[in-house]
C-alpha cells in the first residue's frame, strides 16, 4: 500500500463511477459498495493507485461502479491478475471482489495459491450460497439438501466453509462479516485495507431474489444475537442478547457455557487473533450454525513479508550481487570464439 | 599412467590415414547419468572454436531417469560440424558413440551404412544385453559387418587410468568415462583437448581431484587413439572459410528467446515480467530468466497456466513488458485468459514451445501442429498476430521484433517456436546491443480527452494508460464493448465495429512487417513454401536439387499472421506450390482458404524434424 498520502481529501462521490448500477433492487451488494466508498477516503490513498479486479458473477460487476482503476476479468481468475498487477507495480492497493462460485469454486486453485503467497491482495469474498448470475444454481457453499434449479432433489454436495479454506491456506488477514452490519463492515474493510499482506474477507450477502433465506439466522432481529460472536482483541468470547453466554475451551473442543455465576470471564477463550499459529483460528472458523455461535471480525492478523516485498528484495539483491544488468555482458557471458 | 602407455605403445604403430570430409555427425549416446550432454558441448565448442559451423540436437528421455541400460533411458547429443554453412543437426549420424548395448540398439538403423561405431564392450555383458533386450551379443555375429566397428572396453581403460589414486571408488572412476570417450574422439577428428582441459579446470575449480581424474581420463581416451591398432584413419574437417568477422557463442532457441525477452525490456524501458507454469519443452525459458533478477526481471511461477496467463496480463496492465511460455497443453488452457489479452487490447508475448500432440502427445519431440491453435483456438472473433522463427538464433530478433508489435499495436503476439528450434542450438553472431532499435513504448499520461479506447489513426492501438496515472481511471473487462468509451455495451452495432476494428487492426500490422523474400527463380514451376523450424531441412534440400540442376524456388514464412502483404503475388507465379511441415497440412489449409491455389503437402508427424532427403526426394517426384 502506497505511504503517499492524497493532497486533498477525497470524499464518497470521489469513488462513485459514471455508471449506472445494475444489480436486483434490494441486493447486499449495495450495502457493500456504499461502504467500501466510504472507508476508501479514509484511508489516504491516492484514488490513482487503487485498482479493483473481479472474476465473474454479480459481484464481479462491482469494479464498474468504482472511479478507481478497475478490470472486470474472467471467472475465478482474479487472484491471477491481482498477482500481476500487484508485481509490476507494489505501490498499488489492489482489492479483488469475488464470490462463493467465482472464488471458491472455478477459481478455487487462484484464491489457494494468492492466499499462501501472502500476495499483497484485499480479498473480499462475497457470500451468498447460490449462482446468481446464472440464475439459480447451487454453489460451493449451499447447505446440502438446497434444492436450487440443478439440484431438484436437493444437493448432495458438502459446503466449504470459506474462512476454515482461507486459514488452511495460511492466510495472514482472516475475517468475517455481513452487508447488512454496516458499522461492523466498514471497520473489517478498514482493517482488511491496513493489512500488509494477503487479506481475505467473507462478506454474509444477501441475494433477495434467489436465495433470500440464506441469512436470517444472522440477520433477523429476534435470533441473531444468538448465533454471532463478534471477536474482539484481547476480549472473552461472548454473545447472546443478554450477553450471558461464552465460550470455553473442553478439552480440544470449544463449547457454550452461560454465564450465570458459576462460571466467570476467566475461564473463557479470550480472543487474539495475531497466534502465530492458525489452530485456534482455525477452531474459531469451524464455530458453525446452529450447533455454535458464528465468529464474526477478525479470526487471523499476523505480519509475515508479503509476496512482492520478497520479489523485489530478490531483485535488489541480485542487482547488488552482480550490478545492474548489462546486455553486453550477459550476451558475451559463457563460451565465446572469436571469428577474425 | 596412461601417458606412459601411450607413449611407449606409440612407437609401435604405423602413422594413421589422413582423410578429409566437408562435413561430420556424430552422436554420442549412453544412460541418462553418462554425460552424453556434456560430452557433445564440449566436442561442439571445440569444433566451433577452430572454426566449424556447428548444429546440435539434443535428444533426452521423457523420463527423469528411466531405468539404466535400457532405450528409454537413453540421452543423446547429436552433432553436425562442417567446413560450409550448416542448416540442420544432420539427417543421419557417420558416427556412433555408443555407452551401452541400447544406445547400439536405438541408434543404429539412422546410422550411415559404412559409418563408424565405438562401444564400450564392458557394457556388452548378460546384463546390459538384455535391458536393451538383445538375445545375442551383437558384437558378435554378422549384423555390424557393414559397418566399421571399434570395441573399445572404456570402462576398464578409465579405470585403469585412475588406478593410482586412492580412496576412489570404482563408481567414482566410472563417472569419468565420457571423458575417456571424448578423448579418443578428439583423437579420431584431429582436434586438441585443449579446450576441454580449460573448461574442466573452471567448472570444477572448487574439486580440484574432479579437475585431475577427467583430465587424466580425457588424456588417456587421446592417447588410446594414437597407440591402438584398430583406429587407421583420422578424419579432418577444415575449418569453415569466409566466415563473417565478430565473436560467437552457441545459443538454442530457448536461450535467444532469453535474451530477446531481457533485451525488449530493457529497450522499451520497462521491467520484464513473466509469469509461467512448467512445461515441457518451455520451461528452460523459466529457467534462464530467473536466473536474471538483476536486469529487473520479475519471474513468478504460477499455479497453473491459467494463473501464469493472468498474471501476464495484469502485469501487462499495469505497465510492466509481460510475457508468457508454454507449448500446446498450456495454450490450450491459457486461451480464454488470452482471449481477454485481445479483448483488453494489452501488450504481450505469448510463446508456444510445440511439441508433440494432441493432449500429453509426445512432451520431448518436435511438432508444428499448433499453427490453427494459435490462430483459431479461441471462442469468438480472436485475432492474434502470429511470428515462428526458423531457427535457434533467428529466436533472438524475432522475440524482440514480436515484443516492438505487441507494444505499438497493444495486442497479445504469439511466438510460435517448437521443440526442435528451443534445443537445437547454432553459432550466434553476438550484436551489439546499443545497436538494436529502442522500443518505443509510451504511457498516456494525459487525461485531457482520454477514453479508453480511443485509437491512434495509424495503428488502431488504444493508448496504454496504467494504475497509478491520476485523472485517468477506467475500468475494463472482458464484456462486449463500445469502442472508444470501452463502456459495456450489447448494443448490435457497437460489437460489430469493435469486432471489425479488431481485425482491421492486426491485419494492419501486415505494412509493417517485411516482404516475404524468394530465393531461386521469380517464377516457374514450383516454389518450395515451409514456416518455422523446417527452414534449414528445406534450404538444405532446395540448395540440393538445385545444385542437381533442377528449377526450385524457395520462400519461408516467418508471419503467420498477418501473412506478408505480397504473398498472394508470389504463390501466383509458380504452377506448383510445394508446402512441407510437420503436421497434417496446417499451412497448405491456411493458403487454400486465402488464395485460389492448390498446394502440394508433404507431412511428417513422427516426433522428429524433416530429414533433408525426405524435402529433397519429394521436390524430385514432384517435379518428375
Amino acid at each position: 500500500m502506497s505511504e503517499a498520502v492524497a493532497e486533498s481529501k477525497l470524499t464518497r462521490k470521489d469513488f462513485v463511477s459514471d455508471q449506472e448500477v445494475r444489480w436486483c433492487p434490494g441486493c447486499g451488494d449495495y450495502a457493500i459498495l456504499a461502504q467500501m466508498q466510504k472507508v476508501l477516503p479514509e484511508l489516504g490513498i491516492p484514488r490513482e493507485n487503487i485498482v479493483f479486479v473481479s472474476g465473474i458473477g454479480c459481484s464481479s460487476r462491482f469494479p464498474y461502479y468504482m472511479n478507481t482503476y478497475g478490470v472486470h476479468s474472467i471467472h475465478g481468475r482474479a487472484p491471477t491478475i491481482a498477482t500481476g498487477i500487484k508485481s509490476a507495480n507494489p505501490d498499488l492497493s489492489v482489492w479483488v471482489i469475488t464470490g462463493d462460485g467465482d472464488g471458491l469454486s472455478i477459481g478455487g486453485n487462484h484464491l489457494l495459491h494468492s492466499l499462501r503467497r501472502n500476495v499483497d491482495l484485499k480479498i473480499l469474498l462475497f457470500n451468498n450460497r447460490i449462482y446468481g448470475l446464472t440464475k439459480g444454481q447451487y454453489s460451493p457453499t449451499s447447505l446440502q439438501g438446497h434444492r436450487t434449479k440443478s439440484t431438484p432433489m436437493g444437493s448432495i454436495d458438502y459446503p466449504l466453509n470459506p474462512i476454515s479454506v482461507a486459514l488452511s491456506a495460511e492466510a495472514t488477514f482472516v475475517a468475517r462479516t455481513q452487508d447488512t452490519n454496516t458499522k461492523h463492515l466498514s471497520m473489517v474493510l478498514q482493517r482488511a485495507a491496513e493489512h500488509k499482506g494477503a487479506a481475505f474477507v467473507e462478506i454474509y450477502q444477501n441475494c433477495v431474489v434467489l436465495n433470500p433465506t440464506a441469512w436470517d439466522h444472522t440477520t433477523k432481529a429476534d435470533v441473531r444475537d444468538d448465533n454471532i460472536v463478534f471477536l474482539e482483541e484481547g476480549k472473552p468470547l461472548i454473545f447472546g442478547k443478554n450477553l450471558d453466554k461464552g465460550i470455553r475451551m473442553n478439552g480440544t473442543e470449544p463449547e457454550i457455557v452461560s454465564l450465570d455465576g458459576d462460571i466467570t470471564e476467566d475461564e473463557l477463550v479470550v480472543h487474539q487473533e495475531g497466534r502465530e499459529n492458525a489452530s485456534y483460528a482455525y477452531m474459531l472458523s469451524r464455530m458453525e450454525y446452529p450447533s455454535m455461535p458464528l465468529p464474526f471480525g477478525v479470526l487471523r492478523s499476523v505480519d509475515k513479508p508479503s509476496y512482492t516485498d520478497m520479489m523485489f528484495d530478490q531483485v535488489e539483491a541480485a542487482v547488488e550481487a552482480k550490478g545492474a544488468g548489462d546486455l553486453n555482458s550477459l550476451f558475451n557471458a559463457g563460451d565465446t570464439w572469436v571469428v577474425d | 599412467m596412461a601417458e606412459t602407455v601411450a607413449s611407449s605403445a606409440s612407437a609401435d604403430k604405423q602413422e594413421p590415414r589422413e582423410e578429409e570430409r566437408q562435413s561430420v555427425v556424430i552422436v554420442f549416446s549412453g544412460d541418462s547419468g553418462d554425460g552424453m550432454q556434456l560430452t557433445g558441448d564440449q566436442f561442439t565448442n571445440t569444433s566451433a572454436i577452430l572454426g566449424n559451423d556447428v548444429s546440435t540436437f539434443p535428444d533426452i528421455p521423457a523420463e527423469i531417469r528411466a531405468p539404466a541400460g535400457t532405450i528409454p533411458g537413453l540421452s543423446g547429443y547429436q552433432v553436425n560440424f562442417s567446413s560450409t554453412e550448416l542448416y540442420t543437426a544432420g539427417d543421419s549420424p557417420q558416427v556412433l558413440v555408443a555407452m551401452n548395448p541400447a544406445a547400439l540398439k536405438a541408434n543404429l538403423p539412422d546410422l550411415d551404412s559404412g559409418g563408424t561405431i565405438i562401444v564400450n564392450t564392458d557394457t556388452f555383458n548378460r546384463n546390459g544385453l538384455r535391458k536393451a533386450g538383445y538375445e545375442s551379443n551383437p558384437l558378435e555375429g554378422e549384423g555390424l559387418s557393414g559397418y566399421d566397428v571399434h570395441q573399445v572396453p572404456l570402462t576398464t581403460l578409465t579405470r585403469n587410468a585412475l588406478e593410482d589414486i586412492e580412496g576412489m571408488s570404482n563408481q567414482e572412476k566410472d563417472k569419468c568415462k565420457n571423458a575417456f570417450a571424448l578423448g579418443l574422439v578428439f583423437w579420431m577428428f584431429d582436434r586438441p583437448i585443449d579446450f576441454t582441459m580449460k573448461f574442466y579446470e573452471t567448472k570444477f575449480a572448487s574439486r580440484p581431484e574432479v579437475v585431475e581424474s577427467n583430465s587424466r581420463v580425457l588424456k588417456a581416451g587421446y592417447y588410446y587413439g594414437e597407440t591402438a591398432e584398430t583406429f587407421q584413419t583420422r578424419i579432418n574437417v577444415p575449418s569453415r572459410q569466409a566466415v563473417e568477422s565478430g565473436v560467437y557463442k552457441r545459443l538454442t532457441g530457448n536461450e535467444a528467446i532469453v535474451l530477446g525477452l531481457v533485451t525488449a525490456a530493457q529497450k522499451a524501458n520497462k521491467p520484464l515480467f513473466y509469469g509461467s507454469y512448467p512445461i515441457t519443452p518451455a520451461s528452460t525459458i523459466l529457467e534462464g530468466l530467473a536466473a536474471l533478477k538483476n536486469f529487473d526481471v520479475r519471474t513468478f511461477q504460477a499455479e497453473d497456466e491459467i494463473a501464469a496467463m493472468g498474471s501476464v496480463i495484469g502485469a501487462a496492465f499495469a505497465g510492466t513488458l509481460a510475457a508468457t511460455a508454454s507449448s500446446g497443453p498450456g495454450i490450450a488452457l491459457k486461451s480464454e485468459a488470452i482471449n481477454l489479452a485481445v479483448v483488453m487490447e494489452l501488450p504481450m508475448l505469448v510463446v508456444n514451445v510445440q511439441r508433440g500432440g494432441p493432449s500429453t502427445g509426445l512432451p520431448t519431440k518436435t511438432e508444428q501442429a499448433d499453427l490453427l491453435e494459435v490462430l483459431f483456438g479461441r471462442n469468438g472473433e480472436s485475432p492474434i498476430p502470429v511470428l515462428a522463427p526458423a531457427t535457434p538464433v533467428e529466436c533472438f530478433n524475432m522475440t524482440i521484433e514480436a515484443c516492438r508489435i505487441a507494444i505499438r499495436y497493444m495486442t497479445p503476439v504469439f511466438l510460435l517456436s517448437d521443440g526442435y528450434v528451443a534445443n537445437n542450438s547454432e553459432p550466434w553472431k553476438i550484436p551489439d546491443p546499443a545497436l538494436i532499435e529502442p522500443i518505443e513504448a509510451n504511457f498516456r499520461t494525459d487525461p485531457e480527452g482520454y477514453q479508453p479506447y480511443m485509437r491512434d489513426e495509424k495503428t488502431l492501438a488504444r493508448p496504454w494508460v496504467v494504475p497509478g496515472t491520476p485523472g485517468m481511471e477506467h475500468r475494463i473487462g472482458g464484456l462486449g464493448k463500445q469502442d472508444v468509451t470501452g463502456n459495456v455495451s450489447y448494443a448490435p452495432e457497437d460489437h460489430e465495429h469493435i469486432i471489425r476494428t479488431r481485425a482491421q487492426k492486426i491485419a494492419g500490422i501486415a505494412d509493417y512487417i517485411p516482404e516475404l523474400e524468394v530465393t531461386g527463380p521469380e517464377e516457374g514451376d514450383l516454389l518450395v513454401l515451409g514456416w518455422g523450424g523446417t527452414y534449414g531441412a528445406i534450404r538444405a534440400a532446395v540448395e540440393q536439387v538445385q545444385g542437381e540442376g533442377l528449377e526450385v524456388a524457395r520462400a519461408h514464412l516467418r508471419h503467420l499472421n498477418p501473412l506478408p502483404r505480397n504473398l498472394g503475388n508470389v504463390l501466383g507465379r509458380y504452377k506448383q506450390i510445394l508446402v512441407p511441415e510437420l503436421n497434417l497440412g496446417q499451412l497448405a489449409f491456411l493458403l487454400q482458404g486465402h488464395f485460389p491455389v492448390r498446394v502440394i503437402k508433404l507431412n511428417k508427424v513422427q516426433g522428429r524434424p524433416f530429414q533433408i532427403r525426405e524435402v529433397a526426394d519429394k521436390i524430385r517426384e514432384v517435379l518428375r
